[in-house]
C-alpha cells in the first residue's frame, strides 16, 4: 500500500516536473517565435552572445571527442567486419552510426556538460542574489530576457554543432580506414557519402533540435526553481546535468523509434 | 519632522492583507495607507513579515486575500500586462543591490529604459549619467558590480530604481551589511531624494537610527501584524509593550521549547493593538 503511495507520488512528481519543463519551454517558444510579430524584437544581440558561448566554443572539445569517437567506431566495426572480410564496410558503419545517433548524442552532451550546467548555474545565482526579483520589479520578464536568447541559441546551434560533430567522426574513421583498410582519404569520404541517405542525416538533426530544447529547458528549469543559498546552486546545477542527460537519452529513445517505424514501409 | 500634510492624495492602500507560503501564513490582515509623498518605514524584526509585505507591495507575492491598491489599481487582481504597467512607475532597490553581474553599471540602470523606451542610444547615456550622478557615482558607468564597495552597489541599485523616474521607491534594509558612516550616506541620499522630488517612499529596516532619521511615519510589524502606526514622534512617545521593547532594544525571554518556537511560528490568532 505504501509502496504504491510512494510509486504513484513519484509519477506525479515527475509529470509535474515535466509539466513545468513545457511551460518554460512553451513561453520561450512564444518569445522566440510568436512575440516578434507583436512588436516586442527579438534579443538578437544576446542571442548571438549565447550561441557564441554554446556552440563556437564548443567547437574545440567537441571536435577532439567526436573524432576520437568515429576513430573507436571504426576500430570496434572492424573487429566484427575483419572477420567477414568486408573491412571496406568501415566506412558504411562509421558513416551511419554517426549521423544517424552519435553525433547528435555526442553533441548534446558536450553541450549540458558545458551549457546546461551554466544555464542552471547562471539563473540559479541570479535567482540568489535576488536578480530574477529586480528583472520582475522592472517589468521585464526573465523568461523572455534570459531563457529565449539560450533557447533560440540552442536550436540553432545544436543541428550545426552535430553537422560538425558527424564530419569530424568520419574523418576520425577515416583514420583508421586510411592505415589499416587500404583507402584513401578521398576513397574513404567518398564511400560515406555513398552509404549515408539525405534522412540519415536529417533524423539525426531532427533529434538535435530536440535535444537542444530539451536542454535549455532543463538547465533554465533547474536554475529557475532554485530555491535561497549558495548550496542550492550547486544543487540545481547537478540536478540540470544529470536530468538533461536522462531526457535526451528519453527524447532519443522516442525519437529513434519514431523514425524506426515511419521507415518501416 | 512631521509630515507637512500638504498632498493628501493616497498612493497605497492596503486592506486586511494576507500572504501565506503554502499553508503557512505569514501576514495576518495588514491594513494602512500611505500617502504621496510621504517617507513610511516599515519596522520590524527578523520574521517579522516586513520583507514579505514588501515583497507583496511590489507585486512579488501575490496576496492570499485582502488588497492592496497601488496607483488606483488593486495589485491582487490586475492582469500580467497592468502589472507590467505600474511596475514601470515603482522603482525598489535590494538589499544586496541585485545588480547584474554581467553588465557594467552603466547598462544596469540604462537597462530599464532600453526595454521600455524607444529613446535613443545618446539619449539614454544623458540620462544615465544624471541618474549615477544622483546618487553620487557620477563616472562609474563602466565599472563592474563585482569592482564596487557595498555602499555604492547599493547607490547603483538605486539609480537604476531611478531610472525610470518613479513615482513610488522601495528599499529593502537599505544599510544592512553597511558600515555606520557609509549607511548614514545612505540615510542622507533618501533624504535627498525625498526633498528633491518629493517622492513616495517606503523603506523596509530594522536600523532604528536610519528610521528615525528618515521616516514621516512608521509602521512596526510583528509576527505578520501591525502593531502600532504612527509618526516618529507617536511611535517615541508609545507605550504599546512591542513597540517599547523594539525602541529599547530589549532582548526576547531565550526560547527553550521547540514547541513553543514552532507555535511562535505559526501562531495566527494574536493580539493586535
Amino acid at each position: 500500500m505504501e509502496l504504491a503511495a510512494q510509486i504513484g507520488g513519484s509519477v506525479t512528481d515527475g509529470l509535474a516536473y515535466l509539466g513545468g519543463l513545457a511551460s518554460l519551454a512553451g513561453r520561450a517558444a512564444y518569445f522566440t517565435f510568436v512575440a516578434p510579430f507583436r512588436g516586442k524584437p527579438l534579443r538578437l544581440r544576446r542571442s548571438v552572445s549565447q550561441a557564441m558561448q554554446v556552440g563556437v566554443r564548443a567547437l574545440p572539445i567537441l571536435s577532439l571527442i567526436t573524432f576520437f569517437i568515429g576513430l573507436i567506431l571504426a576500430l570496434q566495426s572492424a573487429y566484427e567486419l575483419r572477420r567477414l572480410g568486408a573491412l571496406n564496410y568501415v566506412a558504411n558503419a562509421v558513416a551511419i552510426s554517426m549521423t544517424r545517433e552519435l553525433g547528435p548524442l555526442i553533441t548534446a552532451i558536450v553541450v549540458i556538460g558545458r551549457s546546461g550546467s551554466a544555464f542552471a548555474a547562471e539563473i540559479g545565482t541570479m535567482k540568489v542574489s535576488e536578480e530574477i526579483d529586480a528583472l520582475e520589479t522592472m517589468a521585464i520578464h526573465p523568461v523572455d530576457f534570459l531563457v529565449t536568447p539560450k533557447f533560440l541559441a540552442m536550436i540553432v546551434m545544436l543541428p550545426c554543432l552535430t553537422i560538425w560533430a558527424n564530419s569530424m567522426g568520419i574523418l576520425g574513421g577515416a583514420l583508421f580506414g586510411v592505415a589499416q583498410a587500404d583507402f584513401t582519404w578521398m576513397r574513404y569520404i567518398q564511400a560515406s557519402l555513398d552509404a549515408l541517405f539525405l534522412r540519415d542525416i536529417l533524423t539525426g538533426l531532427v533529434k538535435s533540435v530536440m535535444f537542444g530544447i530539451t536542454i535549455t529547458a532543463v538547465g533554465c528549469y533547474e536554475g529557475l526553481s532554485t530555491g535561497a543559498g549558495a548550496e542550492q546552486v550547486g544543487r540545481s546545477t547537478t540536478r540540470a546535468v544529470v536530468v538533461s542527460i536522462f531526457l535526451v537519452i528519453l527524447v532519443d529513445l522516442v525519437f529513434t523509434s519514431l523514425f524506426f517505424f515511419m521507415t518501416e514501409r | 519632522m512631521a509630515y507637512t500634510g500638504e498632498q493628501t492624495e493616497t498612493m497605497i492602500s492596503l486592506r486586511n492583507l494576507r500572504v501565506s507560503y503554502g499553508a503557512r501564513e505569514i501576514l495576518h490582515g495588514i491594513d494602512f495607507d500611505v500617502k504621496r509623498g510621504e517617507t513610511l518605514v516599515i519596522l520590524g524584526g527578523s520574521g517579522s513579515g516586513k520583507s514579505t509585505l514588501l515583497r507583496a507591495l511590489v507585486g512579488l507575492e501575490r496576496p492570499g486575500s485582502g488588497e492592496i491598491w497601488l496607483r488606483g489599481k488593486n495589485l491582487a487582481t490586475v492582469s500580467g500586462q497592468e502589472m507590467d504597467e505600474i511596475r514601470k512607475k515603482i522603482g525598489m532597490s535590494f538589499q544586496g543591490g541585485a545588480l547584474f553581474g554581467s553588465m557594467t553599471v552603466g547598462e544596469n540602470v540604462a537597462l530599464p529604459l532600453r526595454e521600455h523606451t524607444k529613446l535613443e542610444d545618446s539619449t539614454i547615456e544623458i540620462i544615465l549619467r544624471l541618474k549615477l550622478d544622483q546618487v553620487g557615482l557620477a563616472g562609474f558607468e563602466n565599472y563592474m558590480p563585482s569592482q564596487l564597495s557595498g555602499g555604492m552597489k547599493k547607490r547603483a541599485a538605486v539609480a537604476r530604481a531611478l531610472a525610470m523616474d518613479p513615482e513610488i521607491l522601495f528599499f529593502d534594509e537599505p544599510s544592512a551589511g553597511l558600515d555606520p558612516i557609509i549607511a548614514a550616506g545612505v540615510d542622507q541620499l533618501i533624504l535627498e531624494l525625498k526633498k528633491a522630488f518629493h517622492m513616495t517612499i517606503i523603506v523596509v529596516t530594522h536600523e532604528l537610527a536610519s528610521a528615525f532619521l528618515i521616516a514621516d511615519r512608521m509602521v512596526l510589524i510583528d509576527k505578520g501584524s501591525v502593531v502600532a502606526i504612527g509618526t516618529t514622534e507617536e511611535m517615541r512617545a508609545s507605550t504599546h509593550p512591542r513597540v517599547r521593547q523594539f525602541l529599547d532594544r530589549i532582548a526576547e525571554p531565550e526560547v527553550a521549547q521547540e514547541l513553543d518556537y514552532l507555535q511562535m511560528l505559526t501562531e495566527i490568532t494574536r493580539p493586535s493593538r
